[in-house]
């Protein structure tokens, strides 16, 4: 075509990338590689190909990491761990600046890397992946700086294994190896088995960049070799991927006292109201689900919209689908690349057959591509409104008024993401905290920043990566001292009361027989104090139902939450000879004092766990949100037992939490006491819920219970390995003591704010 | 200018149309600065671009030192915008500008020396501030289309639009527009004193509805002028109102376009937004003076292979 047919047609021309200085690299290694470990590539193992999904074309053969391979690597990492960690802010500030500053100078090679192994077009690999890459790097290398400074008596975790996706390997890398090295870990991670090139490549950044040998190893491989690191012997594995993985993971690591950080799908909705800029809210849809071709996480990939516009807004956006260019992801204008894998098409194609929607499809070429698809009229339980489908595919329904929108949005198992387009500010910042997703864009999409914690709600899996609220995944929380079994003491007598008064359990605010008719005798001492029912499933699910409805408490002012703490301490210590008669009588040793101590502790914080501004590259704000977890049940300590009711209690509701809390074993009758303080305190009913029974008998039943959002035990049994596992069936959040204790004298009050709230990231750009 | 296209006719004045304005600041900046990175045009392709973009220069001179001699030599430019030997090179030995734009004064020296083979657009309407009485300013119209002109360049006036008198806006382009009888209106926005891109959405559907044959960005003379997220705004204008109306309106970036590279994003955006018919004369200007001189060393470069100066190239 000469000149001056172009001059006619206008037509886009080839604006290709050049592969050259890749493929000399990958030439540079006979495109064979083997790990990265202890700051050495070793040979290639046995190999598998990694394929160019554009062309089909192997571009490298790479080892696939077996056991002793990962044994290997675990043991470099822990070698290197020490020194590492006592190495100063300072010198691990330096490294991380360093690998920032070596992945800009060899920024195309990486980016050009990154899309001949993952298909993605090579301007979103070059203005995202890479930059956003050095970014965390750039980020974390300030957090190394400043750990003396903001968390003078933090402990990283040790060893980390980590593995990511293939939808952004650099990036996820970057993720998972800033905040650990930053906090003083090494690692060990294992890329995904279709994208290794870029994490081979970072090896050499390490290298450059002075990163001590061991501190970062690279061992490739598939699920196989995941699965060999996940049962080595690290102290905290961190996971980007499926949900159905993620729970595998949570399942396999339960009860072995390693930190867990797991960063899952989503089904992220985007809602576009009325009086949104509706142009505007198209062209966000084309970053929110055709960005690196839906293969994204937080991908915006339901669309709800108001029912008054939805022609206008499907007119819209099929003229925008028309507009994408799908082809040579080394071209430079090219929207959509090559997807990762034919696999990966395949299982696309797979769901949008199952769909009774209406499809409509943009333009793509014959191959591993697919089109921009969009499916219309669309009932809630279909398919694409409930699964991920990790590709470039669009479900829209309608709503008809805000409450509706929020309640269409949060009906999902996960809770990554969300948008929100209209020009109302009103209708825009009433809803935004009300999706249930750890991160949500008003007017906005797919914004991220290392400044930004990320991650996800629900089944999006837990713990945060970036901004300071993403350094605890990198912490070892302080453990106690093994807990010794509590003293049991027996006896045959019945309570010798007059007039029976057989503690009953405490839901919903009345007090209530247990389901299943049986109670025991608590036995002291000097013998029986008093009967307590046995609290069966039924009784814990009548109890969660209870702390369910009592949303109230999650919406109310800290002040007013405050009020109320105060007064549970105040009808505390009126009845202080009582309640510590009762506790000497079950052979416990506490003291109301420091129960109420705490009380009025958790009274102060009510309204002092602020959210934070985010330090973002962005005009207008970046906000991180502490939200109440929701419904915690909660396993009593034996012991001081009364003061640690007190701080369980006292956390969980200052925070705006609802508790099922299961009683002290060895001093129940202290938890019971405690409905007629809780009677005379206005705390609303469902907010405190009691159970007695066995810790043991309940565990399985609280973890494994889909109306529960985080489980805690304190338990002196041994349920931590059961209730970490259980968990795994709805991805909910776990504390567990792993049959440790606890100063419950300590005025320890992060730690429980971190456990007791999530991170909800919420961003609002406005102005020039 | 020759099109197949109907004129717009505009529309009556309809006030649910400018409350039906949103625009949302930051993501429009965000596809303004994610746009130049999303298209690039190579080699030939670039080549055939920008002069496609010279094709749509209206090659512009508007200053209070403009002679005879100084707009007849904008003229020969006009008419001859690149040098032979490149022209010939890439195959488009008849390139010319799209227009020339001059002040009223210097429409019939601009009228003669094109001699037809180019239109004259004026400047009118009490250009750049549009605050010269109303009478005068239809006057003004009037003596430039008689005097040749077929394309009226006029301003509108901002404190309607800064004190949301809509109607007043409509009456008065409306007026304007049938002052200017055959000759095709262009309204310019002076985008710059509008404040908010709201004001220029809502301005640039006013401005149509009234029957502007395009809707232009600036006088050159504000203190920002073309920019754009302001085109992306008033492009996405046209779109909704050729949804409405069924009519195509033309748009014309003015002032601060002045480097090849840039022309390219504007034109990319055009493609991206309104499509392939908006890329040409009747549906699109840039008003300029400097672009093309940038453009004659980026095709130099396309030829030959070197990188250019401007005296190797006529002046304009």
């Amino acid at each position: 075509m000469s000149v001056a047919d172009i001059f006619e047609t206008m037509e886009w021309g080839p604006a290709p990338e050049s592969r050259a200085e890749a493929d000399a690299w990958l030439d540079s290694h006979g495109r064979r590689f083997g790990h990265y470990i202890g700051g050495k590539r070793l040979a290639a193992g046995e190999t598998f190909a990694t394929v160019n999904p554009a062309t089909g074309e192997t571009l490298a053969e790479i080892t696939q990491g077996t056991a002793e391979d990962v044994a290997q690597a675990v043991k470099a990492a822990r070698k290197a761990h020490g020194s590492w960690a006592k190495s100063s802010d300072h010198d691990r500030a330096r490294v991380l600046y360093a690998i920032a500053r070596g992945l800009q100078k060899h920024a195309r090679l990486f980016a050009v890397l990154e899309v001949l192994d993952t298909g993605k077009p090579i301007r979103e690999a070059r203005d995202i992946d890479v930059a956003q890459a050095a970014r965390h790097f750039y980020h974390h290398a300030g957090h190394a700086e400043l750990r003396g400074e903001t968390h003078p008596d933090a402990e990283p975790w040790g060893v980390c294994g980590q593995i990511v996706p293939w939808n952004f390997p650099l990036l996820m890398l970057a993720w998972k190896v800033a905040p650990a090295l930053a906090m003083g870990n090494t690692v060990v991670l294992k890329p995904a088995e279709w994208t290794p090139l870029t994490a081979l490549a970072f090896a050499e950044i390490c290298d450059g960049a002075g990163v001590p040998p061991g501190v970062v190893n690279i061992v490739t491989g598939d699920g196989a070799t995941g699965a060999a690191l996940v049962s080595a012997e690290i102290d905290k594995l961190a996971f980007t991927g499926s949900t159905e993985v993620g729970r595998l993971l949570r399942r396999e690591t339960a009860g072995r006292g390693i930190g867990l950080t797991l960063e899952l799908g989503g089904k992220s909705p985007y809602l576009v109201f009325e009086d949104a800029d509706i142009d505007g809210a198209v062209e966000g849809l084309v970053d929110a689900i055709w960005f690196n071709g839906g293969q994204v996480c937080c991908a915006g990939s339901r669309l709800l919209v108001q029912e008054g516009i939805a022609e206008d807004v499907t007119a819209r956006l099929r003229a925008r689908m028309a507009r994408i260019r799908v082809g040579n992801p080394l071209d430079k204008s090219v929207d959509m690349g090559a997807l990762v894998h034919t696999e990966q098409k395949a299982r696309i194609e797979a769901i949008l057959e199952r769909t009774t929607g209406k499809i409509h499809r943009g333009a793509a070429p014959d191959g591993c591509y697919l089109p921009p698809v969009l499916v219309t009229d669309l009932h809630s339980a279909d398919p694409l409104m409930q699964e991920e489908v990790f590709g470039p595919v669009l479900a829209m329904t309608t709503f008809r008024t805000p409450a509706e929108a929020v309640q269409l949005a949060n009906d999902t198992t996960y809770g990554l993401a969300a948008s929100i387009w209209s020009q109302d500010i009103d209708v825009a910042l009433d809803t935004a905290p009300k999706i249930d997703a750890g991160v949500v864009w008003v007017n906005g999409t797919n914004m991220l920043d290392a400044a930004a914690p990320f991650g996800g709600l629900k089944e999006s899996g837990f713990g945060r990566e970036g901004g300071t609220a993403g350094l605890a995944a990198y912490l070892r929380p302080g453990t106690g001292a093994p807990l010794k079994a509590p003293k049991v003491y027996a006896g045959d007598a019945a309570p010798s009361a007059e007039i029976d008064r057989t503690a009953k359990l405490y839901i919903g605010g009345k007090q209530a027989r247990p389901d299943g008719g049986y109670t025991r005798t608590v036995f002291g001492p000097k013998g029986a104090v008093g009967d307590v029912g046995i609290a069966n499933r039924k009784d814990l699910r009548n109890a969660v139902e209870a702390a369910r409805g009592a949303t109230g408490w999650s919406r109310s002012t800290g002040h007013l939450r405050a009020q109320i703490l105060y007064y549970i301490a105040e009808n505390l210590c009126a009845r202080a000879s009582e309640f510590e008669a009762r506790l000497a009588a079950q052979g416990a040793k506490d003291r109301v004092e420091t129960a109420t101590r705490h009380l009025f502790r958790w009274a102060a914080w009510a309204d002092k766990h602020d959210g934070r501004t985010l330090g973002v590259p962005m005009g207008g704000l970046a906000l991180a949100l502490n939200r109440p977890i929701g419904v915690i049940g909660a396993f009593a300590a034996e012991e001081t037992p009364l003061t640690a009711l007190a701080q369980v209690l006292g956390a969980a509701l200052a925070t705006g939490n609802r508790l099922v809390l299961v009683a002290p074993e060895s001093a129940p009758l202290t938890a019971t006491d405690l409905y007629q303080v809780l009677d005379t305190s206005d705390v609303p009913s469902g907010v405190v819920n009691i159970l007695t029974g066995a810790h043991g008998d309940l565990a399985a039943e609280m973890a494994g219970h889909l109306g529960v959002d985080a489980v805690w035990s304190f338990s002196s049994a041994d349920i931590s390995a059961t209730i970490e596992a259980g968990a795994a069936a709805d991805l909910k959040r776990t504390w567990v003591n792993n049959g440790t204790g606890r100063d419950w004298l300590a005025t320890d009050g992060t730690v429980w704010l971190a456990q007791s709230t999530e991170v909800q990231t919420i961003w609002v750009p406005f102005g020039l | 200018m020759t099109s197949d296209l109907p004129r717009n006719a505009g529309m009556p004045f309809d006030p649910s149309v400018i409350a039906g304005c949103r625009v949302n600041t930051p993501a429009t900046l965000r596809r303004a600065a994610t746009l130049p990175a999303q298209r690039s045009l190579k080699k030939d392709w670039q080549a055939a671009w920008l002069a496609r973009a010279i094709s749509m220069i209206d090659l512009t001179t508007l200053s209070g030192d403009d002679t005879p001699g100084r707009v007849r030599r904008l003229c020969a430019k006009a008419l001859s915008p690149v040098r032979a030997d490149l022209l010939d090179a890439i195959g488009l030995p008849h390139l010319t500008t799209g227009a020339v734009c001059v002040y009223h004064e210097m429409v019939p020296v601009a009228v003669e020396a094109l001699e037809g083979r180019l239109p004259v657009a004026a400047v009118s309407t009490g250009f750049p501030a549009g605050l010269s009485p109303f009478d005068l300013r239809l006057a003004e119209i009037e003596r430039s289309v008689a005097a040749g002109a077929t394309e009226i360049d006029i301003v509108i006036s901002r404190r309607h639009v800064l004190t949301g008198n809509w109607a007043a806006l409509y009456d008065e382009t409306a007026q304007m527009r049938a002052a200017c009888g055959a000759a095709h209106m262009k309204a310019i926005l002076a985008t710059g004193e509008l404040g908010t891109l709201k004001n220029v959405m809502a301005a640039s559907m006013v401005c149509m509805m009234a029957g502007s044959d395009f809707i232009k960005t600036s006088t050159g003379k504000e203190a920002v002028n073309a920019t754009l997220p302001v085109s992306l705004v008033m492009m996405r204008a046209i779109r909704a109102y050729e949804a409405a109306s069924g009519y195509k309106v033309g748009y014309k970036p003015a002032g601060g376009v002045s480097k090849a590279k840039d022309a390219l994003v504007y034109l990319a955006l055009l493609k991206e937004e309104l499509g392939d018919r908006w890329l040409r004369p009747d549906l699109f200007r840039f008003g300029a003076s400097s672009l093309l001189g940038d453009i004659e060393r980026q095709l130099e470069h396309h030829v030959t292979g070197r990188y250019s100066v401007g005296h190797r190239h006529a002046l304009g």
